[in-house]
């Protein structure tokens, strides 16, 4: 961790986004997480992802739960809406927060124990309910807050730092996504900015549940000879499956249309991400073919990753409940509350 | 697929490649250790800093004033904000806070039986001896002058620079023994040749000021040479000037013109300038210093004629310039518009000045070149004739101060080696050593945070009270306080970020704290094509990147760009293998007397 506070100093040559802001408006506070943390990376992906969208930073909530990972929001966009809540409780409070007011970006921040463990079931029931949010695992496989004891994403056969051999299957977070029908699953690597920003930028886009699976190495209890989540490892077994540009409304697509494995979605905003494959087998738009292909590639120790599957037909939370459009923020009183009239109507209905 | 042609790792194990990031040092002719002296008066040890400066510009009480600081424009602060550090004031507050009796000097060694003498006791010569006289030589200095410092003393105002300082410094060399003789103007090479010594070194300046052929020019005994002027006022010779003075030029001699017409009584003083304000020759705060005092800079006037009435000086004629530039910014074509007379009753030429070389005899196998200038050799200093060398004005036209030391310093090496029957061509390279400032985890060796505050003005006598006496120096130099702010601005350069590829484990975490954004990790390229693909732009050239070699892991490179790297040292301290790590450079500079260079001390990150 470090105590000096960032430079207030700023490259002058460095580019402003629409708003007028530079990258380093979107930053937050110095991270006290150990020198060479993976979440530190996907913090700053963050940054990125933020600044080129042209976000404001008052429009963005960010929420998360307890451990690492969850520490992060504090490292980006100060000028944001935060919530850190009890451990593992993040979904339910990033669903609360969505119902209310569906006119904020919502980023959850997560870990792997956080999302697999105490809050699995959490987990699952937001992206049951479609709740359109980017939801973000900094996945290192180990428990760093307590020490590094294995997490429920810790693969079989992975070594803890003094040597332990992990013998419990692995909870995956792609595939229970893709089992619990989410709209958006992808999987990164804190190492790999090039891919992780589109990503983001495409999960932040999404209109309902984007989950983005990340491994991003515990730098002190996990990145050894045996981990299977460490730097070197991951870099060894990384494959970028699905390449993804994700293309703003006004901006055309300069993917040529002869390439016959490119694939162009348009999300709800008019922008666009464009993914190509590398594998011909492959379809990010089948549901159950991505399970298949996932499935196989992981059981090979292959690290698959890119946007793995995207549905942007399926009605999120707001649309299926029919919840009224307006943030209630901006509901007038007497209709946000109707009198004490109003609901002996309702009761009468019932008598 | 085609090849890509990669570029070669930096090779850091050239003292160069560090030398540059330290722009001030590297722009130092002689190559003062700017950071080292800055971080010693923040430490309160003035003496230190003193000594260390001493080391390598022999006068900083004398430069702390009006050295041309070649430092402050090259300094990296000013490409971060507005302006640079005030490295020059902060060298002289090193001055004025140490005792001249502590100054601990060079041991003498014992007499070695050689003989040198130099023309003229200006700095090129006191620096020579000052490098000579420790070795054991003699050194016998002939200046035609009854006093020493040469132009230091004759040509910069007494309100720039008081004698007492002069004085101080230049005494501290003439008490390591030199046999200086005064008003012993040297009249001929030949007869000096003859007298036998080992060596001889010219360091007798550029004594001759340009003069304008116009009409008129020889009607009036009111039209004066710069530098012939201030030096009859530097000997009060001359202790008055009429109302109404114009200079004509503007470099730094007439800035001095200027300022001191104004303290020998004249009230409106005009500097006339043929050319717009961008191609001046003064230096910025010479030219704010002689605005402050309300001197009157006038543009695009170009000088035709004296105007002479009943035999008196009455004015001058200047045609009215209009000048056509390029996109560049430079003249391509002039129109005269018109004419004006400017009523004066002084004129003062400051157009510049040349060497003067009557006394050298042109059969003496010592060639001059097509303009009168003496051909020397740029390295050795030495002429065509062996055993002649030159430096200072003398050498090469017009410079500074500071480039007159170095001149010094480079001849004193060559002249060692020639006394010595040695190749003064097989001179030692420059050196370096590297040590890491890590104390701890979280601490370095030096002030690593950013403060952000501004350049502290230097503290002057007020406007009202400088021109009742000729003599009254106009900056009062920083206080200690004043001094204690300013040093905490120094970026601290020379701590340079170095970098082992073998430990990196391409985390990104020092791409991602760095401020500036100046790291990036990427796939091999030309420098050329790196230069397109950074995650902030490098566009100064100047600068160079620091590329490494291929990185363990993926085999792409780190790539730093030098241009506006703080020094902050985040990289090293979010770096989890220490494949950063942040270590004090100092440059190891061959001087007189060096066997050889020590062996650089490099050490790894780990």
């Amino acid at each position: 961790m470090t105590y000096m506070r960032r430079p207030s100093v700023v490259h002058p040559g460095l580019p402003h986004n629409d708003l007028g802001l530079s990258a380093r408006d979107y930053e937050g506070g110095i991270s006290t997480l150990c020198a060479g943390c993976g979440h530190d990376s996907v913090t700053s992906a963050l940054v990125q992802t933020l600044f080129e969208l042209n976000i404001p930073p008052h429009r963005v909530a960010k929420l998360s739960g307890i451990g690492c990972s969850s520490k992060t929001p504090a490292y980006f966009a100060s000028a944001s809406h935060g919530f850190n809540s009890v451990h593992g409780r993040m979904p339910s409070v990033a669903t609360g927060a969505n119902s209310v007011n569906r006119d904020l970006h919502y980023i959850g921040v997560s870990g792997d124990g956080d999302s697999l463990s105490i809050g699995f079931g959490q987990l699952c029931h937001a992206i049951r309910r479609n709740v359109n949010m980017l939801y973000v695992i900094d996945n290192n496989g180990v428990y760093g807050l307590t020490k590094g004891q294995f997490s429920a994403s810790a693969d079989v056969g992975t070594t803890a730092k003094k040597g332990e051999v992990n013998i419990q299957p692995p909870i995956d977070a792609c595939l229970t996504a893709l089992t619990m029908g989410c709209t958006f699953v992808a999987r990164s690597f804190s190492g790999d900015k090039q891919q992780l920003v589109p990503l983001l930028k495409a999960g932040l886009t999404h209109k309902g549940f984007a989950l983005i699976d990340i491994v991003s190495p515990c730098v002190t209890f996990n990145d050894h000879l045996g981990s299977t989540k460490s730097y070197d490892f991951t870099r060894q077994h990384y494959h970028p499956t699905i390449h993804t540009d994700f293309i703003p409304p006004a901006e055309e697509i300069t993917v040529s249309s002869e390439d016959g494995d490119t694939i162009s979605v348009e999300l709800h905003d008019g922008s666009r991400v464009v993914l190509k494959k590398t594998d011909e087998q492959y379809d990010p738009t089948d549901r159950n073919s991505a399970y298949a292909y996932l499935q196989k590639h992981t059981a090979a120790q292959e690290v698959v990753t890119g946007l793995l599957f995207i549905d942007e037909a399926k009605p999120d939370m707001h649309e299926t409940h029919m919840v009224v459009e307006q943030p209630l923020i901006d509901i007038d009183f007497d209709t946000l509350c109707p009198r004490r009239s109003a609901l002996e109507k309702i009761q009468n209905r019932f008598r | 697929m085609q090849k890509k042609t990669v570029s070669q790792p930096t090779d850091t194990t050239n003292p160069d490649y560090y030398h540059r990031v330290v722009d001030c040092q590297w722009a130092c002719p002689a190559h003062t250790d700017v950071p080292g002296y800055i971080r010693l008066i923040a430490q309160g040890e003035y003496s230190d800093a003193y000594q260390l400066n001493r080391h390598s510009n022999i006068f900083p009480g004398i430069l702390g004033r009006v050295c041309d600081r070649p430092c402050e424009p090259a300094c990296r602060r000013s490409r971060i904000e507005d302006k640079p550090v005030a490295i020059c004031r902060l060298k002289r507050i090193a001055a004025d806070l140490t005792d001249m009796n502590d100054v601990q000097l060079p041991e003498i060694a014992p007499a070695n039986g050689k003989r040198i003498a130099c023309v003229g006791a200006g700095c090129a010569s006191l620096a020579l001896a000052n490098d000579l006289l420790p070795l054991g030589y003699e050194v016998v200095i002939f200046e035609a002058l009854d006093r020493s410092g040469g132009l230091m003393r004759t040509n910069i105002p007494s309100f720039r620079l008081p004698p007492e300082v002069l004085d101080q410094e230049i005494g501290m060399i003439i008490g390591m023994g030199a046999d200086i003789h005064f008003d012993h103007p040297v009249e001929s090479m030949k007869t000096l040749l003859e007298e036998g010594y080992d060596a001889i070194f010219v360091g007798s300046g550029a004594p001759k000021g340009k003069n304008l052929e116009l009409p008129g020019r020889y009607d009036s005994d009111r039209i004066h040479i710069g530098i012939d002027w201030l030096e009859s006022v530097a000997f009060e010779h001359t202790e008055s000037i009429g109302e109404r003075v114009l200079i004509i030029g503007v470099g730094n001699t007439a800035m001095d013109c200027c300022r001191t017409s104004l303290r020998l009584g004249s009230t409106d003083v005009k500097v006339m300038a043929r050319k717009p304000r961008a191609f001046f020759k003064a230096s910025d705060w010479e030219l704010e210093d002689a605005e402050e005092e309300n001197v009157e800079i006038i543009v695009n006037h170009s000088p035709k004629a004296f105007v002479i009435e009943d035999g008196k000086l009455a004015g001058m004629i200047f045609e009215l310039m209009e000048y056509q530039l390029d996109s560049a910014g430079r003249i391509e074509s002039s129109t005269v518009t018109g004419e004006t007379m400017i009523p004066c009753d002084d004129v003062v030429l400051a157009i510049g000045q040349d060497n003067a070389f009557p006394w050298i005899e042109r059969d003496q196998g010592i060639e001059f070149d097509q303009w009168e200038v003496p051909v020397v050799d740029p390295v050795t200093h030495q002429g065509t004739r062996a055993g002649v060398f030159f430096g200072g004005d003398a050498a090469f036209g017009p410079k500074n101060i500071i480039w007159a030391v170095e001149h010094g310093h480079q001849a004193a090496i060559s002249i060692h080696k020639y006394c010595h029957g040695e190749d003064i061509t097989d001179r030692l390279p420059m050196g370096m050593n590297l040590n890491s400032a890590k104390m701890g985890i979280h601490e370095w060796s030096f002030s690593n945070s950013y403060d952000s505050g501004k350049r502290i003005p230097v503290p002057q006598v007020q406007l009202s009270e400088r021109f009742k006496q000729l003599n009254i120096e106009v900056e009062l130099g920083f206080s200690p306080e004043l001094a204690a702010e300013e040093v905490e601005r120094c970026l601290n350069c020379d701590l340079q970020t170095v970098f082992t590829e073998n430990l990196c484990i391409e985390c990104d975490a020092c791409i991602d704290v760095c401020p500036v954004k100046c790291l990036t990790i990427t796939e091999a390229g030309t420098e050329d094509d790196l230069r397109t693909r950074l995650s902030a732009p490098a566009e100064n050239l100047e600068q160079g990147l620091l590329i490494s070699g291929a990185l363990p892991q993926t085999g792409r490179v780190m790539i730093k760009d030098e241009d506006l790297c703080v020094h902050c040292s985040l990289c090293a301290e979010r770096c989890p293998t220490a494949a950063w790590d942040m270590q004090k450079f100092t440059l190891l500079k061959p001087c007189a007397g060096d066997e050889s260079v020590s062996e650089p001390i490099r050490q790894s990150g780990a």
